[in-house]
């Protein structure tokens, strides 16, 4: 039986619950968003994913409603949302300092926003039981947040923002203080709350690892600009140009000009060696004109290593290995071709050291198939 | 531990006998058995008892009190309301202006605070007593309850009261909620401030107040110009003897707190670790 799979964005009947419509932030003469138009869909874990500085946080405190934007509009649950105070708002947010009230202790921080409904006390109280249950706090319940230690604060700032139980909650790098593997933990932690609780997570990180695993959908940004939205598959193996394929995970990036050629493309990018060949895939629409500036992007894994010129294979290339980067299951062998690119391969260590045929100064031939390599125009 | 040298033993004893010697000699006197401050005639505390019978130095303290703490708590809410349109409001037209005219009173001579406001209350006609001395009071202490008050704003983390917006609460009880419980010490100290400073004004009071009413300070300097008697002698002891207790209770006690605090986030530590 197939499970139906989870995608609202490829679904024209669905409406979205958060649209952002040409919205315009600037700061003095500084703009932080341009022009940002993009729709998050119910029960998505959507992620905004890029540098520093690029403006997660600011799209994040426009749909609190702690900024208003400068120009064009935000509709949440189709609701124009000018003018409405966060207060009023059916959002909750995770700040990325957590926001703890430090004068209150962990009950009574969870508690704080159920206050603010005039419900009865006892459903309050369980409601706030449930929260510490769901956040495994309740042993914490009477300690104030400074006797807490950091992994637990984290908790309780996501119980708070939780207990209201918010149509859409708003994650500003919750997990940016944690180390690797209680930050892991707290991924699959949050996936299961999501995924219980239904609601709509949008979460900002600069961590690519994090989005990947935890988002439906990730929006790669850069300079107060989304660049591509996709699913986290698709952000990885087709990226829409060199900057999101770099920005996500390791990529090589060969330049060259490229010429239309039987099913695809060969591209020209050094003398006297064969042109690399990539073909084309159904409904890719890219187009080049022919000697057109073209980046060829190939993940380091599916680049295969060779002692002998591989037969048959019609991306074979020949170059001396730099530098080997061993990282136990994994080793990275670093090759310089004949024109000076420098192209990362990457194999599985499935033998044991002793038994791996390459080492430093090898020259050796690096092969991918004519599907491996993304062709990108910028 | 290292010993102090000469050098250090001798200027810390001359620097605390500067400091303090007047206030001991004072102490000292105020338990004389004789009427004559400066002839030592045994230990006595009946000073004191005739304080308490002097009708009109039990009036002056009472009035002392009512201006001190209703000048006070006046200056706290006016002074921590101003030190919040300092701080948050960010830029607008005539900041600058509007924050150098919170401080300037700070610097400005008292006589001419007292001369000005006592002109101000002739040219409205008001009649002078324990209300203007609560005004007078009022507007120089609430310039230092905002000096105390901003700087605690300055370093006080916003997003707690986003936080509390985005919670589900309006503005003003985000403030009461959450940025009022959070800085109430500095507001407490403000507010002690405030009530010190009334407490021991003598130029402004002199001005603004009337016929009707006199503070202490003014009592004082009244009595003094008549010859020193140890009764002002009881009585500014038991002054000295209020602020110390104040002083140093305040202090352990914030001391206390910092200590508890410190001990706490160990132990969350350890529990993390
Ligand atoms: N209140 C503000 N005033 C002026 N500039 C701001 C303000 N908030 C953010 N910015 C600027 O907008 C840009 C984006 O900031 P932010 O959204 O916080 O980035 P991110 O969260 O992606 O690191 C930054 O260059 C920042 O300096
Ligand atoms: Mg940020």
């Amino acid at each position: 039986m197939a499970v139906p799979v989870f995608a609202p964005w490829d679904d024209p009947t669905q409406k979205p619950l958060i649209q952002f419509k040409g919205v315009t932030k600037r700061f003095g003469d500084f703009t932080a968003i341009d022009n940002q138009t993009l729709d998050i869909y119910t029960r998505e874990f959507f992620a905004l994913l890029g540098p520093s500085g690029c403006g997660k946080t600011t799209m994040m405190r426009m749909l609190a409603g702690f900024e208003q934007p400068t120009e064009g509009q935000i509709v949440i649950g189709g609701k124009d949302m000018k003018g409405v105070p966060p207060n009023e708002r059916e959002v909750n947010m995770m700040f990325q300092s957590y926001a703890l009230f430090p004068h209150l202790s962990v009950w009574e921080n969870i508690a704080f926003g159920l206050r603010r409904m005039n419900q009865p006390k006892d459903v309050l109280e369980a409601r706030v039981e449930e929260m510490l249950r769901l956040t495994r706090l309740t042993k914490f319940a009477k300690r104030k947040p400074h006797q807490i230690s950091g992994g637990q604060r984290q908790r309780v700032a996501l119980a708070r923002s939780l207990a209201r139980a918010p149509k859409l909650l708003l994650l500003d790098e919750p997990l940016g203080a944690l180390d690797k593997k209680l930050r892991e933990e707290t991924q699959f932690e949050l996936m299961d709350i999501q995924e219980n609780t239904g609601t709509t997570f949008v979460i900002v990180t600069h961590d690519q690892e994090e989005a990947m695993t935890v988002a439906s959908r990730i929006a790669v940004m850069d300079e107060g600009r989304v660049i591509q939205v996709a699913t986290p598959s698709n952000i990885y193996e087709a990226p829409n140009s060199v900057y999101v394929a770099d920005f996500i995970g390791d990529v090589n990036i060969i330049e060259g000009a490229a010429k239309r050629a039987g099913d695809g493309y060969d591209i020209t990018w050094a003398e006297g060696v064969p042109p690399l060949h990539t073909r084309k895939e159904e409904g890719e629409l890219i187009s080049i004109p022919d000697g057109g500036k073209a980046y060829l992007a190939i993940r380091p894994e599916k680049v295969a290593i060779h002692t002998e010129k591989p037969q048959g294979m019609t991306n074979a290339v020949q170059g001396r290995i730099i530098d080997v980067a061993y990282l136990g299951n994994l080793s990275t062998y670093h090759v310089r071709l004949a024109n000076g690119t420098m192209v990362r391969a990457q194999t599985a260590n499935t033998r044991r050291l002793a038994l791996r045929p390459f080492t430093w100064e090898d020259e050796v031939w690096l092969s991918w198939t004519d599907t491996a390599a993304i062709l990108l125009a910028e | 531990m290292r010993r102090l040298s000469w050098f250090n033993v001798t200027s810390l004893t001359l620097g605390f006998a500067f400091l303090y010697l007047p206030m001991v000699i004072l102490v000292i006197y105020s338990f004389n058995a004789s009427k004559l401050v400066t002839v030592w005639a045994g230990f006595s505390t009946k000073w004191y008892g005739e304080l308490l019978q002097n009708q009109a130095f039990l009036d002056a303290a009472w009035v002392t009190l009512k201006v001190g703490v209703a000048a006070s708590t006046l200056a706290t809410v006016l002074g921590t309301m101003a030190a919040l349109v300092l701080v948050r409001a960010g830029r607008f037209p005539g900041r600058t202006l509007f924050s150098g005219m919170i401080y300037a009173p700070l610097v400005m001579p008292e006589v001419i605070t007292g001369l000005s406001l006592l002109l101000l209350f002739i040219s409205l006609g008001v009649d002078r007593g324990v209300f203007t001395i609560i005004l007078a009071h009022t507007t120089f202490a609430m310039c230092y309850v905002s000096v105390v008050v901003s700087s605690r704003l300055v370093t006080f983390d916003q997003s707690l009261e986003e936080a509390a917006l985005d919670l589900g609460c309006s503005p003003f009880s985000a403030f009461r909620l959450v940025t009022l419980p959070i800085i109430a010490p500095a507001v407490i100290s403000g507010w002690l401030l405030a009530f010190t400073l009334s407490l021991d004004d003598l130029v402004i009071a002199s001005f603004t107040a009337g016929p009707s009413a006199t503070t202490l300070p003014i009592k004082i300097f009244s009595a003094v110009r008549l010859g020193v008697s140890p009764e002002i002698n009881a009585l500014c002891t038991i002054m000295i003897s209020i602020v110390a207790v104040g002083v140093i209770g305040t202090s352990l006690a914030t001391k206390r707190a910092a200590q508890r605090q410190k001990r706490d986030e160990q132990a969350a530590a350890r529990a993390a670790g």
